[in-house]
């Protein structure tokens, strides 16, 4: 994998292949937590840091220890105990070293255990036999890309709240959804930038 | 009411995991632009809850409070481990589909929220009944979206032709924005029509 390829997956995940707008994962936080802008960019945050850290840890456990164990079969469980460690440690660390982040995102932390875009990251990257560098890489660009699509989404939420004149049984999740499925359809538009597998 | 009543009926109508709760939002997007993809991950889902349901209500009492979330994590996973296997072994096309997308019923927050407000203070019998119920209400959900969204998108059901050849395929619907707009849709008809709460949401997740 050249700089190239790498700089192509980045910007696929980022944009034409967005995780949340194109796979429609991690939908529930995407619903739940996009009300306000600065939620959604804390979420977006911690979603960034874990899902990098656990696709970078999950790699080596995979290849290293279930592929030469031929364990592959329990990868599941595998990587969302991986998951909930990492995510635990973090907590931790943060709360001992960072005080004002835990502050800011730490609350975050524990949600993240069953937001589906960090597992299935990790999923993603064994299925398309990604190597090291190539999965961080498209770790950091779908989180980024998750964020960049509940950013989005707050944003227009904020301005929605404004407005106010929502039909009833709209109001809440079925208003965010259509304006999910607009941004959606407005993303389409990078569709054919790039092209990667 | 009998409280086996209630629980068919919590998981059929009032609680109903998707619209009324906005649970499971992920896989429900995703997996419905075909029936046969929807019939897979609604019979999915529902196995998992019921293996779920009956190992976390037999030993409810033995799990710590602790650490339960991550036994439920692993005892679901298990499961979905089987279902995916089964999955790969007689159905093949349909797991090269929606494969990633079974492995993600780990985080599919029904069954951890099910396992959270329910297995865990109720008795196998009791929990079986509701894992039944909440998995039929996952999927009736889930077939309503997808042959929506097959009829339009492809104009077949089931891969078969049901459209005029004269139909013109509407193909957003079988992509990212058809699903957003089919499940806003059916999420405002169905909260009109039960007069919800409209600030009402599940856990969050």
């Amino acid at each position: 994998m050249n700089a190239l390829n790498l700089l192509m997956i980045f910007i696929a995940t980022l944009l034409t292949s967005n995780i949340a707008l194109t796979y429609l994962l991690g939908m529930c936080p995407f619903i739940a937590l996009s009300k306000r802008l600065s939620t959604a960019t804390g979420m977006g945050y911690a979603v960034i840091f874990v899902t990098t850290l656990t696709a970078a840890v999950n790699w080596p456990i995979y290849h290293l220890v279930l592929v030469p164990l031929k364990a592959e079969l329990i990868y599941y469980v595998v990587f969302i105990i991986t998951i909930a460690a990492v995510v635990q440690l973090l907590e931790m660390l943060m709360e001992k070293f960072f005080p004002a982040l835990q502050a800011s995102f730490g609350i975050f932390l524990p949600l993240i255990t069953v937001n589906c875009i960090v597992l299935a990251v990790s999923l993603f990257m064994i299925l398309r036999q990604y190597d090291f560098v190539t999965s961080v890489i498209y770790a950091f660009g779908s989180s980024a890309g998750w964020t960049l699509a509940i950013a989005i989404m707050a944003a227009i939420n904020e301005k929605l709240a404004l407005v106010g004149d929502v039909p009833r049984g709209m109001k809440g999740p079925g208003i965010v959804m259509v304006s999910a499925g607009i941004i959606a359809l407005a993303f389409m538009g990078f569709s054919g930038m790039v092209v990667v597998k | 009411m009998k409280p086996s009543t209630k629980v068919i009926l919590n998981g059929l109508w009032k609680d109903q995991p998707i619209f009324s709760m906005v649970l499971g939002i992920c896989s429900s997007l995703a997996v419905s632009n075909k029936v046969e993809n929807a019939l897979a991950m609604g019979a999915g889902v529902t196995f998992a809850l019921i293996g779920t349901a009956v190992l976390i209500a037999a030993l409810r009492k033995l799990i710590p409070g602790r650490v339960r979330m991550i036994a439920y994590m692993i005892i679901i996973a298990t499961f979905v481990i089987v279902v995916d296997r089964v999955l790969k072994a007689m159905f093949p096309d349909i797991s090269r589909a929606i494969g990633p997308y079974v492995g993600l019923i780990i985080t599919n927050c029904i069954l951890m929220g099910r396992a959270e407000a329910f297995y865990v203070s109720n008795g196998v019998g009791l929990s079986i009944l509701d894992a039944v119920f909440n998995g039929l209400g996952y999927s009736y959900t889930l077939l309503l979206f997808s042959v929506i969204r097959e009829l339009l998108g492809f104009g077949t059901i089931l891969g078969m032709a049901v459209m005029p050849a004269s139909f013109t395929k509407w193909v957003i619907m079988a992509m990212a924005p058809g699903a957003f707009f089919v499940v806003s849709l059916f999420i405002w008809i169905t909260r009109t029509l039960a007069k919800m709460d409209p600030d009402k949401q599940g856990g969050g997740m």
